[in-house]
């Protein structure tokens, strides 16, 4: 396996053959922001907070999706970048309602984390607020859809590693939504097998347990890691 | 048809269509249709029958005969007149060929034909479109026989990196370099895929291409499918024209019926096949990794690139994407020579280019000239200059995702690297008028309203940021607006240029930086004292700051 020797930040780094900019900073301590990457599940580079600048590239590559290559010269956090993503997470709170002290999610939500992060303290532009529904059909789960920022983890996660595929995107542009199956309540999907992986593997408030209240919601993603090692190396740790 | 019978086929149509005295052609392509060519022809049917002239006049359709907005036109062969707003009651005129009656409604002689080149329209008003030997006799499937019998793969690509050829579906990337990487690729499967989801506001080349010559596209793409290996071609066309949707049909029944296309192209061995998929009417699909996945049955989003189609594109194989009119241009190049078509057009973008006129100007329709022309000779020789004694403001290139050319660059030549430098972009041949009615900041809020609505959500730039956009620009043209409202703007611009994952969302904001750049003044009209220079927008003027 060949080895690549690229530099991220100034920091001289490795990175293996398939490797991403992304996974090559995460091994070497260097945090890029994200939302839409999740370790385990493919990358689709849509939230478009992980982009960086590439020496000799005049476009910003999502890292999540861009490989490491031998003599990459990489910068994760310059002034335009911050700017950038500092307005993306002002465009995502504006979005829906993303109200944090109202929120099943306040205090371990990783938009809030970002913002706070990336040193948002407010949103210049108006917020769209849309009415949009609460499904609460099923028997242990809630989908708010109001706080939903599309990232499509709780799509990939059904999808690659439950293998049902129940939630899917439908409509187009700011009318995007998730759905369930053909847009049925979730209580009534007849593909939704109850596993609860889209609720621990969604970044905000959208997907919770039902029963948590205000701040109490608490996302464990350990079985991602454990399923993605079991699957690929076979290997059962726990 | 093997290949000696092509010659023959073509030399027997040509004498069947010479028995006739006269050739009467309507034009038959979606703008003549809808301002009423279907009773024409039949009414010029009926009298044909009534003056008994069955063997002396021949009455067929034809392809775009330009003037659009002049329609139903009708072209006459002994003539050589072509007849616009042509009514029933000429019928009988036109069948009794008392042409000097008719002088009135001729407009070939208009400077709108004088100054046109015509190589991709150059069967308008010759063949007809439902009719594969009338291409034949016009020519066609001449190149393709050319090609699989004198040239080698590789000579084909070369022949057109030679010429210089750019791609017409707007970013003008040499064609050549693309089939040469397709070419190159080591796949036992590439595809050549036709992308004819033209759904720029305002422009109708391809349709019109598709509509009035389809045997051309699909000679092209056959060309591409044996200079890169292909052996099976899919046209992308959009549901929303159902005639080029029925025409293409059409030529693909003929074209295989005759050994055109299919199992053994013109007996030779070579195999090539075209599917045709249709669109569901999303603007992101003409964005070529969304047609991809709209052809492979998935959702209509773009993925990030590289890889580049060339490399995995169509089912993950090499897969060669052109525009409609890029393969409309690749007969006659083979035909003529890389060399003769470097001498048509600017030295950096060979060729021509159909325009699509449309918007305050007296002549609309389609004009095909050599790139280079510069835009006053298309505006005010040939377009007859603005409608309705107004003045002329800009022209619109590129539909939303390009930008606008204002008076003092009246004289820049029409071609690709021109136009970059004054911020728009030659786009797919859209060529709106703007006169001094025309709001600029409105006509910026409709082509982000544009984008809004056709921004598949994948991404947040273009997802979240046209909606604020477009949130901002309706503010400032209802007298909303503030200075703090034109800086965010401007921040959001460049965020959604730099940042968004596709074209469209990149794109997106050019209409807006575009009319900032030669239009600040109407920004700051409507900003700082509420009125539109242009009187077009509704002002709240009791709204203050």
């Amino acid at each position: 396996m060949k080895v690549k020797t690229l530099e991220i930040d100034g920091k001289l780094v490795t990175g293996g053959p398939e490797e991403t900019i992304f996974q090559a900073a995460w091994n070497n301590g260097i945090r890029i922001p994200r939302l839409c990457h999740i370790g385990g599940l493919s990358d689709i580079g849509a939230c478009r907070l992980c982009l960086v600048e590439v020496e000799g590239q005049n476009r910003l590559l999502a890292s999540c999706l861009t490989p490491v290559e031998e003599g990459m010269k990489v910068r994760t956090n310059t002034e335009s970048l911050r700017r950038y993503r500092k307005l993306l997470i002002e465009l995502l709170f504006a979005e829906r309602n993303h109200v944090c002290a109202v929120c099943v999610a306040n205090g371990a939500c990783e938009l809030q984390d970002l913002a706070m992060s990336l040193g948002v303290t407010h949103i210049r532009v108006p917020s769209q607020l849309p009415h949009l529904p609460v499904d609460i059909s099923h028997d242990r789960f809630g989908v708010d859809h109001n706080r939903c920022v599309l990232c499509s983890r709780c799509l990939r996660v059904c999808d690659e590693v439950e293998g049902a595929h129940t939630w899917d995107i439908a409509g187009r542009g700011r009318k995007s939504m998730m759905v369930c199956d053909l847009g049925e309540p979730w209580g009534v999907s007849q593909s939704c097998t109850g596993c609860g992986k889209c609720v621990q593997v969604c970044p905000t408030g959208a997907l919770f347990l039902k029963g948590k209240t205000v701040g109490e919601m608490r996302k464990d993603r350990s079985f991602l890691n454990f399923i993605v090692t079991a699957r690929e190396k076979h290997i059962w740790i726990r | 048809m093997m290949i000696e019978e092509l010659n023959e086929a073509a030399e027997r149509e040509r004498d069947r269509q010479n028995q006739f005295e006269d050739r009467i052609l309507c034009c038959t392509v979606a703008g003549c249709h809808s301002c009423g060519s279907k009773p024409i022809r039949a009414a010029i049917a009926r009298e044909i029958e009534a003056q008994g002239r069955q063997d002396e006049v021949e009455l067929c359709g034809t392809g775009c005969l330009g003037l659009c907005g002049e329609g139903p036109l009708v072209k006459s062969r002994a003539a050589n007149a072509i007849y616009a707003r042509v009514q029933p009651g000429d019928a009988a005129d036109l069948v009794a060929g008392r042409h000097d009656i008719l002088t009135s409604k001729r407009v070939d002689n208009l400077p709108f034909y004088a100054g046109q080149h015509r190589l991709i329209l150059s069967n308008s008003g010759v063949a007809d479109p439902e009719s594969v030997f009338d291409y034949i006799a016009a020519g066609g499937y001449g190149a393709l026989s050319k090609t699989i019998t004198e040239m080698e793969p590789n000579e084909v690509v070369e022949e057109i990196k030679r010429s210089g050829l750019r791609g017409r579906g707007g970013a003008g990337y040499p064609a050549g370099v693309k089939w040469e990487l397709v070419a190159r690729q080591n796949s036992p499967v590439k595809y050549v895929v036709c992308n004819a989801d033209e759904g720029d506001p305002g422009a109708f080349m391809n349709r019109s291409v598709l509509e009035g010559d389809p045997h051309r596209v699909l000679e092209g793409m056959a060309i591409a499918g044996w200079a890169v290996g292909a052996s099976q071609g899919y046209i992308y066309a959009r549901g929303e024209s159902p005639l080029a949707i029925e025409r293409l049909t059409t030529a693909l029944q003929q074209a295989e019926r005759e050994g055109l296309l299919g199992h053994r192209v013109l007996g030779h061995k070579f195999q090539f096949r075209i599917d045709l998929r249709i669109g569901a009417g999303a603007y992101v699909c003409g964005e070529e990794t969304s047609l991809i996945a709209s052809i492979e049955g998935q959702r209509g989003q773009p993925r990030p690139r590289p890889p580049y189609p060339p490399e995995r594109g169509l089912w993950e194989q090499p897969t060669l994407i052109n525009n409609v009119e890029t393969f409309a241009a690749i007969p006659s190049i083979i035909l003529n020579g890389a060399d003769w078509y470097r001498k048509i057009g600017s030295p950096n973008s060979p060729g021509t280019k159909v325009f699509a006129l449309a918007g305050r100007i007296v002549h609309t329709g389609l004009v095909e000239v050599p790139l280079g022309t510069t835009l006053r000779k298309v505006l005010f020789e040939m377009g007859g200059g603005i409608a309705g004694g107004h003045q002329f403001k800009a022209a619109q290139t590129g539909g939303p995702a390009g930008g606008c050319i204002p008076s003092e660059h009246l004289d820049l030549p029409l071609d690709y690297d021109s136009l970059r430098t004054i911020g728009s972009m030659m786009g797919s041949g859209g060529l709106i008028v703007l006169d001094s009615t025309t709001c600029m900041v409105d006509m910026a809020r409709f082509f982000m309203e544009f984008c809004m609505d056709e921004s598949c959500g994948k991404c947040t730039p273009c997802r979240a940021g046209t909606v604020q956009m477009h949130h901002l620009l309706h503010r400032i043209t209802t007298g909303q607006g503030t200075e703090s409202d034109a800086a965010t703007l401007e921040e959001l611009a460049d965020l959604l240029k730099e940042t968004s994952l596709c074209g469209l969302g990149q794109a997106a904001p050019n209409p807006v930086i575009s009319t900032l750049r030669h239009f600040r003044g109407e920004y700051i009209a409507h900003i700082r004292e509420h009125r539109c220079p242009a009187g077009s927008c509704e002002m709240r003027r009791e709204v203050t700051v």
